[in-house]
C-alpha cells in the first residue's frame, strides 16, 4: 500500500486506459464480458477443486437402490446414445460406466519402420 | 567440440536423426507420448504413453561400417505398464497414463526404472536372456513332460546361446498411498528411496518396502475451503540425500531438509519471485503456476517453468531467480481464448542440458526453445515431418508477433494449439535429444563436423 503502482491506479480514473496499457488486463476484460459470472476470485480455489477431482464418475450406489425401489413398477429409463455421459436424470448403472479397456495393441512407436 | 575461445561458444547445429510413431493424422489417445526419459549413461531412451505403455529404445553401438548412422535408436522393449482401473468406492475413474518414469542407475546387467500413473508406482526391472537351459531330466525339448520309466540316465542341463530376449518385470508395486494425483518421482542419490507426490502430499519410500511409505510433505489444509496452493512438482537434490525442492500452484519453490524433522511442512528456504501488484490480473496466478522443476546437474541451481517462461535460481538467492527467459511471450495477448480452450493449464517440461549450460523447454505448434546461458543466444526450433531428411539441419523458426510478416515467420494466430511439445529430454553428456510431439518421438543430434 502506498507504492508507486497504487498510485497510478486510483489516478488513473478510466480503468479503459489502463487495461488497454497490459495485454493481460485487456484479455481478462474479454473474458469477463464473454463470463460475467466468473468467480471473484482470480484463478482461485475453484480450479485446484476441479484440478483434485478429476476422474470423477457419477455412479452413487445410494441413488441407484433407491431408484430402484422406487421405480419396481415402473419401466427404468434406459441408457441414452451417449453412455459416457452418467449425470442427470438418468440413474447411472454400474454397466453404463464405461469399461476400460487397457490398450491390448502394441505402441506404434514400438511397431512400424524405425527410420 | 571447439573450446571457448575468450567467450566464444559455437552454436549447436542440430540436425534431424530419427522419428518414431505413425504419420496417420488422426491420432487414437492411448498414443499421445506423456512422458520421455534418457537413462544415466543415455544408453536407453524410454517413452511411457496415456495408454499405459511404456517404449524403451537402446542406441546401437558405433560401427566403423555405418559411420553416418550415428548411434541411432532402434526398439528394445516394450511393456504394458500400467491399465485402467475404477475405485468404485470413490466414483474414481484411474486413468492408465503414465506421468512419469525415472531410471535408477545401473548396478548389475539389469536395467530398473519406475513408472507411474495418477495412483500406483511401479518398479520396473529390465533384463536381457541370451543363453538358455538345455538337456533337462523330465522335460523333453518342447517342454513336454517325458515318462519317467523311459528315462534311464541322467544328465546335466547346460546353457546354450539363443537369440536375444529383452523381459520386462515388474518387481515393486508401490500402491494405495495417494489420495491425490501423483505428478511427480524422484530419485534419491542414496539409490535406496525415492518419493512421490501428489496434489497436496509428498511420500518417501524405500525400494524394498511397499506395504508402507512415510509421508514427509502435507499441504492438505483441515478446511478443504481453505485451499489455495497444491504441489505441482517435486525433484530430489542430485547430490545430497537429505534435500529435496517442491512447487506449487502460486509460483514459489519450497526447499526441504529431511534431517530437520519426520515431516518437512517448514521449509528451510522458500524461493518466490516478488510480483508487481499492478500487473496483477485474473490470470496471474494461473500463468505463474510452476509445471516443472529441475536441479542442475550440479546441484547448485533450479530450472522452473511456468506457462510463459523459464527461470533459473540459485539455491542460494531466495528472493527473485536469477535468470529469466521468455518462452513464447506473445500469447500473453491470447491468454482469453487460451483460458477458454483450457490451453492455459497445460503443463510444459524443461529440462538442463549435461554441462547446464542450455536449457530447453516446448511449445505449440511443435516448436520448442533452446536457451544458451552463456551466450545468451535462444533459438526455436520445430519438430516436424517436413524436416525429416536424414542429418538435414533444423532451421530456426520465428513467430512474428504483429505488422509484417516475413516470408518464413508464422504468425501468432497460424499457430496449431493442439500440437503442443510438454515433454523433452535431453542425453546426459552429448548433445542429443529427445522431442515429444503427441505421438511422435523425434530424436535430434549435433551436427558432427
Amino acid at each position: 500500500v502506498g507504492g508507486p503502482g497504487d498510485v497510478c491506479y486510483w489516478l488513473v480514473g478510466d480503468t479503459q486506459e489502463k487495461e488497454g496499457m497490459l495485454p493481460e488486463r485487456a484479455e481478462e476484460a474479454k473474458l469477463k464480458a464473454k463470463y460475467p459470472s466468473l468467480g471473484q476470485k482470480p484463478g482461485g480455489s475453484d480450479f485446484l477443486m476441479k484440478r483434485l477431482q478429476k476422474g470423477q464418475k457419477y455412479f452413487d450406489s445410494g441413488d441407484y437402490n433407491m431408484a430402484k425401489a422406487k421405480m419396481k413398477n415402473k419401466q427404468l429409463p434406459s441408457a441414452g446414445p451417449d453412455k459416457n455421459l452418467v449425470t442427470g436424470d438418468h440413474i447411472p448403472t454400474p454397466q453404463d460406466l464405461p469399461q476400460r479397456k487397457s490398450s491390448l495393441v502394441t505402441s506404434k512407436l514400438a511397431g512400424g519402420q524405425v527410420e | 567440440m571447439i573450446p571457448g575461445i575468450g567467450a566464444f561458444t559455437r552454436d549447436i547445429l542440430w540436425c534431424f536423426s530419427q522419428v518414431k510413431g505413425t504419420m496417420e493424422t488422426g491420432t487414437t489417445e492411448a498414443d499421445i507420448i506423456s512422458t520421455v526419459e534418457f537413462n544415466h549413461t543415455g544408453e536407453l531412451l524410454a517413452t511411457g504413453d496415456k495408454g499405459g505403455r511404456v517404449v524403451i529404445f537402446q542406441r546401437e553401438q558405433e560401427s566403423k561400417n555405418q559411420v553416418h548412422r550415428r548411434g541411432e535408436y532402434n526398439v528394445y522393449s516394450t511393456f504394458q505398464s500400467h491399465e485402467p482401473e475404477f475405485d468404485y468406492l470413490k466414483s474414481l475413474e484411474i486413468e492408465e497414463k503414465i506421468n512419469k518414469i525415472r531410471w535408477l542407475p545401473q548396478q548389475n546387467a539389469a536395467y530398473f526404472l519406475l513408472s507411474t500413473n495418477d495412483k500406483t508406482v511401479k518398479l520396473w526391472k529390465v533384463s536381457e536372456r541370451d543363453k538358455r537351459p538345455e538337456g533337462y531330466n523330465l522335460k523333453d525339448e518342447e517342454g513336454r513332460l517325458r515318462d519317467p520309466a523311459t528315462i534311464t540316465t541322467l544328465r546335466v542341463p547346460v546353457l546354450r546361446p539363443m537369440d536375444l530376449m529383452v523381459e520386462a518385470t515388474p518387481r515393486r508395486v508401490f500402491a494405495n498411498a495417494h489420495t491425490y494425483h501423483i505428478n511427480s518421482i524422484s530419485v534419491n542419490s542414496d539409490y535406496e528411496t525415492y518419493m512421490s507426490a501428489d496434489d497436496l502430499r509428498i511420500n518417501l519410500w524405500n525400494f524394498e518396502i511397499t506395504n508402507q511409505s512415510f509421508n514427509i510433505v502435507d499441504i492438505k489444509p483441515a478446511n478443504m475451503e481453505e485451499l489455495t496452493e497444491v504441489i505441482t512438482a517435486a525433484e530430489f537434490h542430485p547430490h545430497h540425500c537429505n534435500t529435496f525442492v517442491y512447487s506449487s500452484s502460486k509460483g514459489t519453490i519450497r526447499l526441504c531438509d529431511m534431517r530437520a524433522s519426520a515431516l518437512c511442512d517448514r521449509h528451510t528456504k522458500f524461493f518466490e519471485e516478488p510480483e508487481d501488484p499492478s500487473n496483477r490480473s485474473f490470470f496471474s496466478e494461473i500463468i505463474s503456476s510452476i509445471s516443472d522443476v529441475k536441479f542442475s546437474h550440479s546441484g547448485r541451481y533450479i530450472m522452473t517453468r511456468d506457462y510463459l517462461t523459464v527461470k533459473v535460481w540459485d539455491l542460494n538467492m531466495e528472493n527473485r531467480p536469477i535468470e529469466t527467459y521468455q518462452v513464447h511471450d506473445y500469447l500473453r495477448s491470447k491468454l482469453c481464448s487460451l483460458y477458454e480452450n483450457d490451453c492455459i493449464f497445460d503443463k510444459f517440461e524443461c529440462v538442463w542440458n549435461g554441462s547446464d549450460s542450455v536449457i530447453m523447454t516446448g511449445s505449440y505448434n511443435n516448436f520448442f526453445r533452446m536457451f544458451d546461458r552463456n551466450t545468451k543466444r535462444d533459438v526455436t526450433l520445430e519438430a516436424s515431418r517436413e524436416n525429416s531428411k536424414p542429418r538435414a539441419i533444423l532451421k530456426p523458426r520465428k513467430v512474428c508477433v504483429g505488422g509484417k510478416r516475413r516470408k518464413d515467420e508464422i504468425s501468432v494466430d497460424s499457430l496449431d494449439f493442439s500440437k503442443k511439445i510438454l515433454h523433452t529430454a535431453w542425453h546426459p553428456s552429448e548433445n542429443i535429444i529427445a522431442v515429444a510431439a503427441t505421438n511422435n518421438l523425434y530424436i535430434f543430434q549435433d551436427k558432427v563436423n
